[in-house]
């Protein structure tokens, strides 16, 4: 049984964003990075997989720069067997990333029975790689899963919905699930994993080798800015009793017609 | 020179972190006012191969250097400085084994704590010998094939819990540091009487007691080196541990630096957050200044054990420096949260408590000067 899980290499959700001058993308050099959340419980969910059958292989896959090996290995602390790393600029969109990822799987030789991934990225927040991934593999997909449980080829999958309701899919396998919050908690690297992690194999990709090129990008980032600076609140004192009525008149006024929620 | 931790160190301590901020952090205030042994979280540590880092590979450990070890150990302590004794206790205990066991006592004795969750006591102190550690009055009498330990212990970290204890005591007390004398007592052997709980002022999540042996039977086979070597075995463990120590200290400090650096940017009095008037300043940067020096230091000492180098001065420097400057850096804090910082609704007045522990254990900061100027006059 082959395992696939793709992740994401984002910014730790404490960093401070800057645009870069040009507005392509945001300044990375000072950036700690972290493995996606959504993604940890995608690489959670194989290896628990991974437990109940023992043949199992996973491995991660990411697109990306050379800084993301960080999050590949981070995986294989963890447990899974090996990474492949689609070197790529970190600015790619959706549409080429899906791609590139299919040619990934597909130039590894190995026939993908499970692909499991987050549900979406912290970072830009497309949620559009698994289903686009699933579209272009022709193979059914279930997104913002909670709930897993294997038996032989088919998945049945929880998966939530507005207001706190779950639908329940039963696919068979071959399938794209895309990871919720709630699925399971994600184990620790542990030393004695980061040690092995090292000596476990990190196949490395260019776009080209996956069969990406320029022409398949269907975005193209140019306006990356900071949202604008929220402006002081202005106050109005009402404390003084005989002023009371006027000051309320006037904040109501204001809440009609400068604010506009009345 | 090379001032950079590996890209495997760096590795180590953000797991060491994240889990110092997920698993105990949240939780090491309930512990301290409970009071509660921290069992579980010194098992899922021990899970991840965050303890006992000082068993060699060959023995089932995960052979990190001195240097790795501090490393977590700071990290661990940034989580909670009390916990962090007490994980701190098992390699303190094991390490005159690793540093004085015959090959045969290591894989009896050290292998066991790789396999299984296991804690250890390290047993030097007295009721009435703490900084004179040379003046043991627990003894061993001779008994054909084994010892008959009888005495008091005080101050025994994870003493209620133990699996194993380390004790030193004496076959003559004439022969001073001569007749001290390190056996392996399993913690099950009869004659074994535990003292009630101590009710400590910080490190309140490590359980700390008194121990009496009454006529205990040790076998011969389970003393480290020969008799008349403990006090070499002893002083050597401290020159391990003493890094570690500092690393505890240097943990807390950072962790009450970074509560000081956010809370003073949110605090406002007259019209401005409190960071920006100077006397504030002056004392983060203070902080700052501190934790850099400490831990250079430290990570100097524990890289000359690597190097197999004598590094009792060092060591010394390192624990008195780190563990004075986290006693002011943590007093400072508090001083900075002004009345908020004095309850305990706040983190700051733990991390003063704890601090003071870390100036009087394994070696008084007065204890340390003896040895520096010792060193520095001879």
């Amino acid at each position: 049984m082959n395992i696939f899980v793709c992740v994401k290499q984002v910014p730790d959700t404490e960093t401070k964003v800057t645009p870069t001058a040009d507005g392509s993308f945001i300044e990375t050099a000072s950036i700690k990075w972290i493995m996606n959340p959504y993604d940890e419980f995608a690489v959670e969910q194989a290896l628990l997989v991974k437990a109940a059958n023992p043949a199992a292989n996973v491995t991660v896959v990411r697109v990306g720069s050379e800084k993301d090996t960080e999050a590949l290995r981070t995986a294989m602390a963890m447990g899974t067997d090996e990474a492949i790393l689609v070197e790529s600029v970190d600015n790619l969109d959706s549409y080429s990333i899906a791609k590139a990822l299919k040619g990934a799987i597909e130039k590894s030789g190995k026939t993908a029975d499970l692909i499991l991934t987050g549900k979406q990225a912290i970072d830009d927040d497309c949620l559009q790689v698994p289903q686009i991934l699933a579209e272009m593999m022709k193979l059914p997909s279930v997104s913002v899963i909670v709930g897993f449980e294997l038996a032989g080829t088919t998945v049945k999958v929880k998966r939530e919905v507005e207001g706190g309701a779950l639908e329940v899919y039963e696919v068979n396998g071959p399938v794209v699930l895309a990871a919720n919050k709630g699925l399971n908690t994600p184990r620790y690297a542990s030393l004695p994993g980061i040690m092995k992690a090292k000596k476990k194999p990190l196949a490395k990709f260019s776009l080209g080798d996956v069969g990406v090129t320029d022409g398949d990008r269907r975005v193209k980032y140019s306006g990356f800015k900071l949202p604008p600076e929220k402006p002081a609140g202005k106050k109005y004192d009402a404390m003084d009793a005989a002023k009371q009525t006027e000051v309320v008149s006037q904040v109501v006024g204001l809440l009609r017609t400068e604010a506009k929620v009345l | 020179m090379e001032f950079e931790l590996s890209s495997e160190q760096k590795e180590i301590q953000e797991l060491a972190l994240k889990f110092a901020r997920n698993e105990m952090t949240p939780v090491s205030q309930q512990y301290d006012e409970e009071g509660k042994f921290p069992k579980e979280i010194f098992k899922k540590a021990w899970e991840l191969g965050l303890i006992n880092t000082c068993i060699p590979a060959e023995y089932g450990g995960t052979g990190f250097t001195a240097l790795d070890s501090v490393v977590i150990s700071e990290a661990l302590a940034y989580g909670c400085m009390g916990m962090n004794t007490s994980f701190m206790a098992n390699d303190l205990a094991l390490l005159p084994i690793v540093l004085g066991g015959s090959d045969e006592q290591k894989k009896k004795f050290l292998t066991p704590f790789t396999e299984e969750f296991r804690i250890a006591s390290f047993c030097l102190t007295e009721p009435g010998n703490g900084s004179d550690a040379a003046g043991i009055k627990t003894s061993l009498k001779d008994g054909g094939d084994h010892w008959i330990l009888n005495g008091e212990k005080m101050w025994i970290t994870n003493a209620g819990y133990a699996d194993l204890f380390v004790v030193y005591a004496t076959i003559n007390p004439e022969l001073k540091h001569k007749g001290i004398t390190a056996v392996v007592v399993d913690a099950k052997t009869a004659g074994i009487e535990m003292g009630k709980k101590e009710d400590k002022m910080g490190h309140r999540s490590s359980d700390t007691r008194g121990i009496r042996f009454n006529n205990v039977k040790v076998p011969k086979e389970n003393t480290l080196g020969k008799a008349g070597e403990g006090w070499a075995i002893a002083m050597n463990t401290l020159d391990h541990s003493r890094p570690l120590v500092a690393s505890s200290a240097l943990g807390g400090a950072q962790r009450a630096m970074e509560l000081s650096i956010n809370y003073s940017k949110e605090r406002i009095q007259f019209g401005v957050p409190i960071a920006k008037h100077q006397a504030v300043q002056f004392m983060i940067a203070e902080m700052g200044m501190k934790i850099e020096a400490a831990r250079l230091l430290t990570y100097k000492a524990a890289w000359m054990c690597d190097k197999g180098e004598k590094n009792s001065q060092i060591a010394s420097y390192a624990k008195a420096f780190a563990s004075d400057s986290c006693m002011q850096i943590t007093t400072d804090a508090v001083q900075i949260y002004g009345g908020y910082g004095y309850s305990k609704e706040y983190p700051v007045e733990k991390l003063m408590r704890d601090a003071k522990l870390i100036q009087i254990y394994e070696g008084t900061s007065q204890i340390q000067r003896l040895v520096m100027a010792r060193e520095l006059l001879k």
